[in-house]
């Protein structure tokens, strides 16, 4: 299985997914530098890191979603290929229009910057496989701009076709306002595409995915991924 | 002597209407604090100077809608307006 991990300036996550992929769970995995024009076909994964890609200047992801390895993003996802857009990556994938919705402003004002507790919606997708139905995990989030917002339209046909996977909730998994960290539509923290082979969260799995540390909750997702490519199911 | 036409576009982008925006609220709080109680509403938004050479004002405005539409607004949560000056 080769994994890609794309670096753009002002990643600053892609170490850490890298990491991950190639010391915890042994893939092989590559750096793809922005600026390349190389054929992602060889790979089976692609991550978009977090970070702040291009300043966010503009908005976040606004600049990014022109580079040149973003054409090729596309093209890969577009043939069915895995895409995994973490923070960053979220907001790049929304911005480049492979997801649906955008990312604000958190309702807070401020960065966040902790742990916090996510219910899985939809075990049924290549990314959620080794969750349990409703399972609450616990994820580290870091952003500013990470408020998901969707126009009621958008939300009623994210929800028919079960793309969200997870939201922002209590410990015991509870979906309130009152655990909503940053403003969100429908406390959502993550979203699959239609085709089920793009999905973009704001919550860091890759920080808690190392052994070394002792919440391993991130590994659910990243194993999810790697089971679903292995037994050969299609997204 | 070729005097080449250069355009100015004046661009304005905010918040769509239903869209929440943090910003507008705190300063509408502060203003609220300040005294002025008649101020109902306050949009934030972003706005950029956009010099063209050498087009006609025909030219640049479809020029200048698609860079708004491709890069300067999204307009999931965006909407965008401009003017058209020319600069002497």
């Amino acid at each position: 299985m080769n994994c890609g991990v794309v670096v753009f300036p002002g990643s600053n996550c892609d170490h850490d997914c890298f990491h991950i992929l190639k010391h915890v769970f042994k893939l092989h995995t590559e750096w793809i530098w922005h600026k390349g024009d190389m054929d992602l076909s060889r790979f089976d994964l692609v991550v978009l890191p977090g970070g702040y890609s291009y300043g966010d200047y503009l908005r976040p992801g606004a600049i990014a979603q022109f580079s040149t390895v973003m054409k090729e993003v596309v093209r890969f996802a577009e043939s069915g290929g895995r895409v995994l857009g973490i923070c960053n990556g979220f907001q790049v994938l929304v911005e480049a229009k492979l997801l649906p919705g955008a990312l604000i402003q958190n309702n807070t004002q401020k960065f966040i910057c902790k742990t916090v507790p996510v219910r899985v919606e939809n075990t049924s997708t290549s990314f959620t496989g080794e969750c349990a139905d409703e399972s609450v995990l616990n994820i580290p989030i870091a952003h500013h701009q990470g408020s998901y917002f969707i126009d009621p339209d958008g939300l009623s046909q994210l929800e028919e076709n079960r793309q969200v996977l997870f939201r922002y909730c209590g410990p015991a998994g509870e979906v309130t306002d009152e655990f909503n960290p940053n403003g969100s539509v429908g406390n959502i923290a993550g979203i699959i595409n239609k085709g089920g082979n793009v999905m973009g969260l704001m919550p860091h799995p890759e920080r808690c995915a190392d052994p070394a540390w002792s919440n391993l909750d991130g590994q659910l997702i990243f194993k999810s991924i790697i089971n679903s490519l292995q037994s050969g199911v299609s997204a | 002597m070729i005097i080449r036409p250069e355009m100015l576009a004046k661009i304005h982008i905010t918040f769509k209407n239903g869209v929440l925006d943090p910003q507008g609220k705190a300063v509408h709080h502060a203003l609220k604090d300040l005294g002025y109680n008649e101020v109902s509403e306050i949009q934030m938004g972003k706005y950029l100077e956009v010099r063209l050479e050498g087009v006609s004002r025909q030219e640049a405005e479809p020029r200048v809608k698609e860079m708004c539409e491709k890069l300067f607004a999204n307009t999931v949560i965006e909407s965008y307006r401009f003017t058209l000056d020319s600069v002497e």
